[in-house]
């Protein structure tokens, strides 16, 4: 148990929508540990990306515990939130989001800069980052003047960028052919086994799932197969 | 601390936007940099007056008449130190229709009573006092003129004949005085009351209006009492104030202008509240996701705050700077008019006028951006990552 990153308890979570509640996440339990490759399928409106944002630390559960490292981080407040994601977590997203008004280089650099380094140092880490994704020869380069497989690209480097302990994955291939997707899966795949970065992933594409250690499937807020989870 | 390059990028993301809001706060800061240094030029002398400096005038109107003989009488009071006279001469140049200010007055006298606001050369004051066409120019009319110390300079009156029929006077330039503040008004001339009384035509002994300094301006109000209980009942009775109040009551002729300048200023800087406000709010509604995302990175609720305040702040100065280099090449420019310089001694875009600016400047930036940064900073992030 002492390698587990993650451990969720009677993790549940309900939203009001006038007198009647709406269960998201149904009590669920779960471990995930270090150097994992998760995936997480299920219909729309499973619970899949609610149950992704609580591991990142970007929402909180109505009641259970969610342990980081042996951490509650269901108790934190926003400020320790914003830290534990700046600290150990890199998002990637099904649009990419990346600033629209800054080059390939200086989104990347983003997350470096709530850190303590020179700019000799950040600008070492981006190069590294962007050469890890094979955009070096891209850094100048605005999102609008990149395809979509490339701003993927820079938005995996953008959340390796801070050497996190965990990647997570909201659609990465959503928005691509399948060419791009592939090549977007092998660079995950690659910074699972080469870096031991865990990777939890979101997503409908069951190609995509292939390249998972561990495939959960969600349905109205629980996990369909119990076994999987524990 | 926030980096400097993201707000600027934020800042400058949408052009035609930062043009207009720049634009805008331009203007307003260009008014104020103006009407504020034309303000403050009319009200210098209020300033710059003494507190111990009185001034007597003709309680009918200040453009009447008084007695010389009550310059002796005010003196012999207890508790006035020094007591001279003037009398007003509207000048022009010969030749020219540049209209500037001159006064007749006692040379012994005059300047030792406005010793901490005029400074001259002890050599060229002696020389001045000696000569009784001699005149003592202000450096701002010498510039204006380019007159130097020796010329002989026809000085016209637009009130006063000579005897002789002509109008103007010869008078000699002796020295050229400074002021004793940047704000002084140095564009007028000083020539000897002898020369003047012994010429002119509405007869002898009358002067303009007494100026006098107490030993101690605590004694002010019962001197002024004094002074005005003694001529009571007489055929030129007094009205005697402070310097200071003077100098107000003179400018209140002109109207209020202050109020004017506050009231344009004002308006000026509630439409900038309402259209920049309005402007920074709708463009952090359009960064809703952006800010999500930058929350999701690890930025802080506090750094988010921070970046929006600091694009506010950085608009305002923006356009704030640009109106007050603007107003300052303007007011440079006004300046250097005669026509100008005789209504508004002393105009100039003045350190404390720009202090206040920058002061506003600020001000306006939080103001505009506080309500934006705080909307931005409360923003939950799930709500914000899925609005498109």
């Amino acid at each position: 148990m002492n390698d587990d990153l993650f451990r969720l308890h009677n993790v549940h979570k309900e939203f009001s929508r006038g007198k009647q509640k709406i269960t998201i996440l149904d009590n669920l339990c779960l471990h995930i540990k270090r150097g994992e490759f998760i995936t997480i399928m299920g219909p729309s409106g499973s619970g899949k990306t609610t149950l992704l944002n609580m591991l990142g630390g970007i929402d909180k559960p109505t009641h259970g515990q969610l342990f980081f490292q042996h951490t509650d981080i269901a108790q934190f407040s926003e400020s320790q939130l914003a830290k534990l994601r700046a600290d150990h977590v890199g998002f990637i997203f099904q649009f990419y989001n990346l600033m629209p008004m800054l080059s390939a280089e200086r989104n990347v650099e983003l997350p470096l800069l709530l850190k303590n380094l020179s700019r000799a140092e950040r600008k070492k880490r981006v190069n590294a980052a962007l050469t890890l994704v094979g955009l070096q020869e891209r850094a100048k380069h605005y999102p609008r003047e990149l395809s979509g497989g490339q701003q993927q690209r820079v938005a995996i480097a953008r959340a390796i960028v801070t050497d996190p302990d965990i990647v997570l994955c909201d659609e990465p291939t959503g928005d691509l052919d399948r060419t791009t997707a592939t090549q977007i899966m092998e660079m995950l795949q690659t910074l699972n086994r080469e870096f031991n970065k865990t990777i939890i992933m979101v997503t409908h594409d069951p190609e995509a799932a292939k390249y998972s250690s561990r495939q959960l499937h969600l349905d109205k807020g629980i996990f369909t197969d119990l076994e999987t989870a524990a | 601390m926030i980096n400097l390059y993201l707000i600027v990028k934020n800042l400058t993301r949408d052009k035609p936007r930062l043009l207009l809001n720049s634009f805008a706060i331009l203007v307003a800061f260009f008014l104020f940099g103006v009407l504020g240094s034309v303000n403050k030029a009319l009200h210098a002398g209020v300033e710059l007056s003494a507190d111990n400096r009185l001034v007597v005038v003709n309680k009918i109107s200040f453009t009447q008449p008084l007695p010389l003989g009550h310059v002796e009488k005010i003196r012999a009071l207890d508790g006035v130190k020094l007591a001279t006279h003037a009398n007003w001469f509207g000048a022009y140049a010969q030749g020219s229709q540049t209209y500037f200010a001159g006064f007749a007055v006692d040379p012994e006298t005059y300047l030792e009573v406005h010793a901490d606001s005029f400074l001259v050369d002890t050599t060229q004051k002696r020389a001045w006092q000696r000569n009784r066409q001699g005149v003592l120019i202000g450096e701002k009319l010498a510039q204006t003129f380019a007159w130097n110390i020796g010329d002989r300079i026809p000085i016209s009156s637009n009130i006063f004949y000579k005897a002789d029929g002509s109008q103007v006077w010869d008078m000699v330039v002796e020295g050229i005085f400074t002021g004793a503040d940047l704000q002084t008004d140095t564009n007028f001339l000083l020539f000897h009351y002898q020369y003047f009384i012994e010429t002119q035509t509405f007869g002898s002994d009358w002067i303009g209006w007494v100026v006098l300094t107490t030993v101690d301006p605590a004694l002010n109000e019962d001197i002024i009492n004094k002074i005005d209980d003694q001529f009571a009942n007489s055929f030129y009775e007094t009205e005697t104030t402070s310097e200071r109040q003077f100098n107000k009551a003179f400018l209140q002729q002109f109207g209020n202008i202050g109020f004017i300048v506050t009231s344009v200023v004002a308006a000026a800087f509630f439409t900038l509240l309402l259209i920049v406000g309005n402007s920074m709010a709708l463009a952090v509604r359009e960064r809703t996701q952006e800010i999500a995302v930058y929350k999701t990175l690890g930025f802080s609720a506090q750094k988010i705050f921070s970046l929006v305040l600091s694009e506010s702040v950085l608009l305002a100065a923006l356009g704030g700077f640009a109106g007050l280099a603007l107003a300052h090449m303007f007011v440079g420019g006004m300046s250097q008019s005669p026509q100008i310089r005789a209504i508004f001694p002393g105009l100039s875009l003045s350190r404390s006028i720009f202090l206040q600016a920058v002061f506003y400047m600020i001000a306006l930036g939080f103001i505009t951006g506080f309500v934006p940064a705080y909307r931005a900073m409360q923003l939950n992030i799930v709500n914000g990552l899925t609005r498109r």
